[in-house]
């Protein structure tokens, strides 16, 4: 039995705004290597490399909680990988884990075919990866601009004396980096708010200033925790436009979480599901939308689930 | 907390460099030649001391999140640093001890920062409290480092550069402000360079500032080690210019609370904040003091001055914490924009 409309009511959303694609980009920027297998189902798995993240027997709980229950996951190069499920269901402990905020109780975080206990928060942007967080997690004291150059720190080698005297490689490295933050900020049509306080921002573009502080690392691995949440249907689509622009301009693999059914239903190449901590299903859109084991999971939470607001 | 990074960009239309230029111009061409003796002695010297002080501690709290209550102790240690470089080293320039004990404030500062890699806010500041009792403990106790002097009270050694003597007001007014102009120059590049960026980062979402790379820990420890360079070279101008003297009982604990004062009361996260704040927290009791004698005459004695001085001052800081929690700096902003938008619209 397939969905209602009702519990999919922003399938739609999902068709990404045309003229963000269609914006021209300078070569340098282009990306390296294009996903070959675009758009086709990922039937096909065996064909693929080896895979870019896998987790294997994660477990989680707080206290009595339960969050994460050996829950196994592989992320291939070049596929946006959603994860949903209901409010509670684990979704962003296991971003958490994978991103060495929570040291998870059981199972493997593996990244480019190292295994990880614990993986190394500190290391996670020379890995190649960045993250959004589901509340907000900008440096309010600082403007667009520089949130995002912010993004690039992992690389700066200059010391505070050079960059306060202004000498060395710390002039050449400010170019660079406030040049590349000023081409992600064009990319993501946030010129326009460069020097603004983002805390002065309203909501869907602070959700967007994040994004580009993801983005500006050009990582190889982007997680992303509900970047439309709370978000209207066209700020939605807008956003769902931005990330498969950036997955093409970037070469980046993105695991995209949601909370709403409809928004990944058309972005994303493969969908795991999850339910009180444990993955109940893990396949492509048309097979997750016909899943009777999603449909009870989701029905149950059809109504809080419209307007997608799940904090 | 504050959010203005981009200090000195008061004026709309001018470059940032030119208000700061024109008040160096008239603090070194005018003020030497109006300023009484008074004016030098009661206002201008521990006015540069203590915004020197607070641009240092707002690099640490207001800046980079990290709040502390040692600030008196790095002064203290500044100022005893510099004394005994200059008395036991022979043939180094005074500047040079400045500076080496600016690095052996900072060296302290480093040490009693290491507690911030655990711990947050309250916690954190209760911490710094051991700098403070340390630091005024150690010196006391050693009377090697006040040289054997009896009394624990030593005199300063006489100011000069190159030769030229800077013992009279004047000079020493001359000296303070060279030096605050070139630190609060360098502190105000530190605070808009990438290292500066960190600090903020960790200050407003340490998590977020983490998994993007930036070195949490490290940035930390230099955050109070910079911090406890400015405000150790402020101790030296604070006892060789100000005061006069080297002893360890004006760096007590009232001390660092005045300086957390004049950077809440100025503006966190603000350069010119330190300078607003230290204003207000030198001229307050000399206009209170004349106000209270004017009004009450003899009944406004010592005590009472004090005391109302305590009082006016907690007063302030409540207000300021509750109805302008950034600070004079962003009432100066609001004021001047009111007026340019005044004059622009007649
Ligand atoms: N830091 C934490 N402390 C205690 N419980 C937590 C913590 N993080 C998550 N949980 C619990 O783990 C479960 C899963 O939460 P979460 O991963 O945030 O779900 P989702 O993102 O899918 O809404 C919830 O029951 C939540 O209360
Ligand atoms: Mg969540």
């Amino acid at each position: 039995m397939p969905l209602p409309s009702s519990a999919l009511g922003v399938m739609e959303a999902s068709a990404y705004a045309p003229e963000v694609l269609a914006r021209g980009l300078p070569s340098s920027l282009r990306p390296q290597q294009q996903s070959e297998d675009r758009g086709e189902p990922t039937g096909s798995v065996a064909g693929v490399a080896s895979p870019l993240l896998s987790l294997q027997g994660i477990g989680l709980s707080f206290g009595g909680v339960v969050a994460l229950a050996d829950v196994d996951l592989s992320v291939h190069p070049g596929e946006i990988r959603a994860i949903i499920g209901p409010n509670g269901a684990g979704k962003s402990s296991l971003i958490n884990v994978i991103s060495g905020v929570y040291q998870p109780d059981r199972g493997q975080v593996l990244l480019d075919g190292i295994s990880y206990a614990h993986v190394p928060t500190q290391r996670l942007a020379h890995l190649g990866v960045a993250r959004t967080f589901q509340n907000l997690a900008l440096f309010k004291g600082l403007s667009v601009l520089d949130n995002v150059a912010s993004g690039l720190a992992y690389k700066v080698r200059s010391n505070f004396a050079g960059q306060v005297l202004g000498i060395g490689r710390s002039r050449g490295e400010q170019r660079d980096t406030l040049s590349r933050a000023d081409q992600i900020l064009e990319f993501l049509d946030l010129s326009a708010v460069r020097d603004r306080l983002v805390g002065t921002l309203p909501y869907g573009l602070q959700k967007r200033v994040e994004l580009a502080r993801a983005l500006v690392a050009e990582p190889r691995l982007l997680l992303l925790d509900e970047p439309m949440a709370g978000m209207t249907a066209s700020e939605k689509s807008e956003m769902a436009g931005f990330v498969r622009a950036a997955l093409d301009r970037f070469a980046t693999t993105v695991v995209l979480i949601e909370h709403d059914v409809g928004v990944v239903m058309g972005l994303s190449d493969r969908i795991a599901v999850l339910d009180y901590g444990r993955k109940i299903a893990d396949a492509t859109p048309d097979e997750v939308r016909n899943d009777q084991r999603v449909i009870d999971a989701y029905l149950g939470v059809a109504s809080d689930n419209e307007d997608g607001a799940g904090i | 907390m504050a959010a203005i990074t981009s200090d000195f960009s008061f004026m709309p239309v001018l470059p940032k460099w030119v208000v700061p230029v024109l008040l160096l111009a008239f603090a070194y061409g005018v003020v030497p030649l109006i300023g009484s003796s008074y004016l030098f002695e009661a206002i201008l010297l521990p006015f540069l001391a203590l915004s020197l002080a607070g641009v240092g501690l707002n690099i640490l709290t207001g800046y980079a999140g990290q709040v502390s209550l040692g600030s008196a102790a790095f002064m203290a240690a500044g100022a005893f640093a510099a004394y005994n470089f200059n008395l036991r080293v022979e043939g180094l320039p005074l500047i040079g001890s400045i500076f080496l004990a600016g690095i052996v404030a900072a060296a302290i500062g480093i040490v009693f920062g290491l507690p911030s890699l655990r711990l947050k806010g309250f916690y954190l500041a209760v911490s710094t409290l051991a700098a403070q009792f340390f630091v005024q403990w150690a010196l006391t106790k050693f009377s090697w480092f006040s040289n054997d002097s009896a009394s624990g009270v030593i005199d300063a050694p006489r100011l000069s550069i190159a030769g030229v003597a800077l013992d009279s007001a004047i000079g020493r007014y001359l000296f303070a402000l060279t030096i605050v102009a070139i630190l609060t120059f360098l502190a105000y590049r530190l605070v808009s360079s990438q290292t500066g960026r960190n600090f903020i980062a960790i200050r407003d979402n340490e998590t977020a500032a983490r998994i993007i790379g930036i070195p949490v820990l490290k940035t930390k420890l230099l955050a109070f080690a910079i911090s406890s360079f400015i405000i150790g070279v402020a101790g030296v101008i604070w006892a060789f210019a100000y005061l006069r003297t080297v002893e360890p009982d004006g760096f007590d604990l009232d001390r660092s609370f005045q300086i957390l004062f004049i950077i809440i009361i100025g503006g966190l996260a603000s350069i010119r904040g330190a300078f607003f704040g230290a204003a207000l927290i030198v001229v307050f009791p000399l206009a209170l003091s004349r106000l209270g004698g004017f009004l009450l005459g003899d009944l406004f004695d010592s005590g009472v001055l004090d005391m109302s001085q305590r009082i006016v001052l907690g007063a302030l800081i409540i207000l300021f914490l509750i109805l302008e929690p950034d600070g004079l700096v962003a009432l100066w902003d609001r004021i001047r924009r009111r007026l340019l938008f005044a004059w622009q619209s007649t």
